[in-house]
């Protein structure tokens, strides 16, 4: 008897359940249409958890700084739709397609992490919705994709700054290198490292030591203990901030006192809080710093930021609200909502003043910038220098 | 490889390993007397470290007192889980129990992401466990000593506390039949209770260790661990208190000589945990201190 009475329980509210379900998509359905005309909508798809949460965390928060301060265009209202990619390739090509087949969106913005935007690259591009990098570095994120643009430079540029500082200003002659073998970031900036690192010291040996490891990882001592007996002069270990600052923490503890390097993921402050003093004297190159504001709108965004959120601006926040500003101004020079459009309008992007700098776009999609070189000091990220590109 | 750099592996090896066998510990412990994959064991073990980091960031007192009520707080919070998901289907077919498990463990994981959001935060480490001593060319931090030794001491405390006392003897006779034991008057309920708030807070313990090894805690810091901690309990002999030790040894002590001998597998190293799992059930399926399980009729 009892089992009837469950079953029949179970049988109504699935039945209710599916009733309520075919409402709300009709209602949304009706709703959406409604309000399409007056509505210009941009998905943004980063990771908001996960291994690299707070880089997708501070993207966001400049994106949403960028549409409070300029939230129209053609005299619409932009509206933007945000998604969690997770840190995962997989949820990172759902939320991408989700953008586009549910939300209708015009163009989209991410994501964080070159191996996130990848996953997407081939969905914008048979949709033909266009879609800006803010801060995927891998050169493979543009190459033959023509929906794909980014608004930083790519890693072989970075990788060469940083093979000039270790070769110049550290005078290392022999480099070993630590990279995490699941992200197409870590690995593409590993490979141009270890490219003009070998071509400024002019030995094909000095690079002493390579070695990897996965995303997620916490133990690195039995990596590092290998690399320690190649006595290298200097260690580049481009990766997440989180794994990059306990494997210097290990690093540190097992007596290895050499310089160790970066790129831009590891501006995080996270990276400051798991490696505590650990992290004191790490060099890594980035795309921004508040200390050397470039443009006018550099000032406006700095000011914004520190009002609305209450600390100091970052690098990612300050790409995220730049690529905001390059879609907008593409939609505004092609007057229409139509991805097609928007495409060509961003792809001519010229000269264009954001707060990181001025943004050209190449033939490629990306964007050609200087790099900024900062180090961490007395638990702070210190500008130090500003490389040009060449 | 000279000698210098082998025993540096030989400590990094124990290191991790004594933090995987405490972990074991706790789940094995749990299976041993329900008979219950805890599939939340991970999630409860990051219920303990977070726990423990608001405690301290949020509270004046001393790390060693706010350890020690995380730790009693995970208890009482394994007893809770228990009530809500456990019991409810206590005769129902093992496959449900499980299937509660593995539901259990995505609602805490997504819970903790509402609740503590999915940036890391770093964990406090107390000086005492940052120290680094040096012999020659090999460095070990303190926590190494402190794990094995904390391990080895929960170990010894268990099997004292099974083997000898009465409440030990109930949960035996639980173990081997549940049914039975009720009808000798031992309240299975009050030893299920107890055999949780004991497992969860060695998990507690496994995550305070883990945190203080690796301070970066995000609320889905208990997958891994949790994972590799049950292939540590199977390869050891699941239910086996001794064998989870064992275990995890040879899963910690594995995953570093892997990459320290074989630098270019270093990318499979957690595929070395699930490739010791699956040879463990083909050629010895109760593990290695497992007894064999011959069915009577």
């Amino acid at each position: 008897m009892k089992r009837i009475y469950l079953s029949l329980i179970l049988v109504v509210s699935m039945l209710s359940s599916l009733f309520l379900a075919g409402c709300s998509v009709k209602e949304k359905e009706e709703e959406a249409q409604n309000v399409d005309e007056n509505v210009i909508r941009i998905g943004v798809f980063e990771p908001m958890t996960g291994a690299s949460a707070a880089g997708g965390e501070m993207t966001v928060e400049g994106i949403k700084l960028a549409n409070e301060m300029f939230g129209e265009v053609l005299g619409k209202k932009v509206e933007l739709v945000i998604v969690d990619n997770k840190s995962d390739k997989v949820e990172a090509a759902n939320a991408a397609s989700r953008l586009i087949e549910k939300n209708k969106v015009s163009a989209i913005i991410g994501s964080y992490g070159s191996s996130l935007s990848m996953a997407a690259g081939d969905l914008v591009k048979s949709a033909k919705v266009p879609a800006v990098g803010c801060s995927p570095t891998n050169p493979l994120v543009t190459l033959n994709n023509d929906y794909y643009f980014r608004v930083c430079f790519i890693d072989p540029f970075q990788g060469t700054v940083m093979a000039n500082y270790a070769f110049k200003d550290l005078k290392a002659k022999k480099a070993a290198i630590i990279q995490d073998v699941t992200q197409d970031y870590s690995v593409g900036l590993s490979k141009y490292f270890v490219d003009s690192f070998k071509e400024l010291t002019g030995d094909e040996n000095s690079i002493v030591g390579m070695t990897s490891y996965n995303t997620g990882d916490q133990d690195f001592t039995a990596q590092l203990t290998n690399i320690k007996q190649t006595n290298p002069d200097v260690i580049f270990a481009p990766g997440n901030y989180g794994e990059c600052a306990l494997l210097i923490k290990q690093a540190r503890s097992l007596g290895i006192d050499v310089p160790i390097l970066g790129g831009d993921t590891w501006e995080a402050p996270e990276f400051i809080d798991i490696g505590k003093e650990a992290v004191e004297g790490a060099v890594f190159s980035t795309h921004f710093t508040s200390e050397a504001a470039v443009t006018d709108l550099s000032k406006k965004f700095m000011d914004a930021y520190k009002k609305k959120y209450n600390k100091e601006p970052n690098t990612f926040a300050a790409l995220g609200f730049d690529d905001y500003l390059v879609i907008l101004d593409s939609i505004k020079r092609a007057n229409s909502s139509d991805p097609q459009k928007i495409r060509d309008a961003i792809a001519q992007t010229k000269e264009f003043e954001g707060a990181t700098g001025y943004i050209t776009l190449d033939e490629n999609g990306d964007a050609v910038k200087s790099a900024i070189i900062k180090k961490v000091e007395n638990g702070k990220f210190n500008y130090l220098d500003t490389i040009q590109p060449k | 490889m000279n000698f210098e750099i082998f025993i540096q592996h030989l400590f990094n090896g124990i290191s991790l390993g004594s933090l995987y066998a405490l972990i074991a510990i706790g789940y094995t412990m749990v299976y041993g007397i329900l008979r219950l994959i805890n599939f939340a064991h991970g999630d409860i073990f990051m219920i303990g470290i977070y726990t423990a980091f608001y405690g301290t960031i949020f509270t004046p007192l001393p790390w060693w007192l706010v350890f020690i009520l995380a730790i009693l707080f995970t208890g009482l919070f394994g007893i809770m889980l228990e009530k809500a998901v456990y019991k409810p289907l206590r005769n129902s077919p093992r496959i449900s129990i499980l299937i509660s498990a593995i539901g259990a463990s995505f609602l805490l994981e997504n819970l903790a992401i509402v609740v503590c959001g999915g940036r890391p935060k770093a964990f406090p480490i107390p000086d005492m466990f940052s120290r680094v001593f040096h012999f020659g060319n090999v460095s070990v931090l303190s926590l190494t000593f402190y794990i094995p030794i904390i391990t080895l001491i929960i170990l010894l405390c268990l099997l004292y506390f099974i083997n000898k006392t009465k409440t030990g003897m109930a949960m035996r006779a639980v173990s081997k039949d549940y049914e039975a034991a009720s009808l000798m008057g031992i309240d299975v309920n009050k030893i299920i209770s107890i055999t949780f708030f004991i497992g969860s807070s060695l998990a507690c313990t496994g995550g305070l260790m883990w945190g203080l090894k690796f301070p970066q805690i995000t609320p889905l810091i208990g997958i891994m661990p949790g994972l590799k901690c049950f292939i540590a309990a199977v390869v050891g002999g699941i239910g086996n208190i001794t064998g989870a030790v064992v275990g995890g040894f040879i899963l910690g002590l594995g995953e570093i000589m892997l990459v320290a001998f074989l630098p270019a597998l270093t990318g499979y190293r957690d595929a070395f945990a699930f490739v010791l799992l699956i040879l463990i059930l083909l050629i010895k399926p109760t593990g290695i201190m497992g007894k064999n399980l011959t069915e009577k009729v």
